[in-house]
């Protein structure tokens, strides 16, 4: 076995236990569970049968099994990192409306008419 | 009903000065909205007896500006005019405004440092200025001859429609899309602008692209 492999291998394990923790402590939906694990052990596969991903790339009509594996990755990262911004964007309006609804009642409850001087 | 909303984001130094010049043209009604200042913003705008609002947390000038219309709203404005914190602007252009606004039966006003020669606006300035009219008329379709003034003048109706969902500075343009789309008559107006600091530098003019292009929507 190279040295990738087992670097690889023992870091893809480590993804593992952190679902596995991540789901026991109710941190993880039961879809999200399956889906990080199927994606973490298929990672462990194609690290430790590397023939899988050239068995695979030729089904896909892609010269080598590692394009496939970058040409995957990146797409999965791009996505992810869309994801990731429509959650932040999404994040960032409710802290606004939250921030607003917060300052509009402390300035309601402390006088319903006319608030002034309010925090 | 006039009501002046200001938001004003660590402005103890201007606050105070912003005040006294808005009540000595005869301005009473105000609501400050401190956007989660960390000096005494609030507290200055206290004693001058402006209503104050405080956001807990900062969130940008669009957040708290919305944050000003809807009390406004609710308090029974029926023109609200949006005048900065930073002591910028002449309080003697807001009687100007509203003659003009209630001339020319538009629903919205925009302030421009473009139209008369009333601005001192420096050099180095007037490039992002006449860049962000363009990039102000491909979001919206319409041509100010100033995209991003934040002397504004709103009469109810479209107080109404308004709905600021872009909490930085990209909310000058969204105002005006929002104009657009609801067709509601706008006019421009010659104002008069200070400089104590450059506002938007050209990394501000690229978030306000940036926050435009991804606009997630509601």
């Amino acid at each position: 076995m190279f040295i990738i492999q087992s670097v690889l291998s023992l870091f893809f394990l480590y993804a593992l236990v952190r679902v596995v923790l991540r789901f026991k402590q109710d941190g993880l939906s039961i879809v999200s569970f399956i889906f990080w694990l199927v994606f973490w052990l298929a990672g462990i596969g194609l690290v430790l049968l590397p023939e899988t991903s050239s068995y695979l790339a030729k089904i896909f009509g892609i010269g080598r099994g590692v394009d496939l594996i970058v040409y995957v990755s990146l797409a999965l990262l791009f996505f992810m990192q869309f994801r990731l911004m429509a959650e932040k964007e999404k994040l960032k309006k409710e802290i606004t409306l939250l921030t607003r609804q917060l300052a509009l009642d402390k300035a309601f409850k402390t006088d319903s008419s006319t608030p002034k001087n309010l925090e | 009903m006039v009501i002046i909303v200001v938001p004003a984001y660590n402005e103890a130094k201007n606050i105070g000065r912003v005040l006294s010049g808005l009540l000595k043209h005869g301005w009473r009604e105000i609501i400050v909205v401190d956007d989660g200042s960390a000096d005494d913003t609030a507290i200055i705008a206290e004693r001058q007896g402006a209503r104050v609002l405080r956001h807990s947390v900062n969130r940008g000038q669009g957040a708290a500006l919305q944050t000003g219309h809807e009390l406004a709203l609710r308090l029974g404005a029926e023109v609200v005019v949006d005048f900065d914190g930073d002591d910028q602007f002449d309080p003697a252009d807001i009687a100007r405004a509203l003659e003009k606004i209630k001339t020319s039966s538009a629903s919205v006003l925009f302030g421009s440092r473009f139209m008369e020669v009333l601005a001192q606006i420096p050099k180095s300035k007037l490039l992002l200025l006449k860049s962000g009219r363009w990039a102000n008329y491909l979001f919206t379709g319409i041509l100010l001859s100033d995209a991003h003034n934040g002397f504004r003048v709103l009469k109810r109706k479209a107080l109404e429609k308004i709905n600021i969902r872009q909490d930085g500075m990209a909310h000058n343009t969204e105002i005006v899309r929002q104009i657009k789309k609801n067709n509601f008559k706008f006019v421009e107006m010659g104002v008069a602008v200070k400089y104590h600091r450059y506002g938007q530098g050209i990394v501000g003019g690229f978030k306000i692209l940036c926050d435009l292009i991804f606009d997630w929507g509601e």
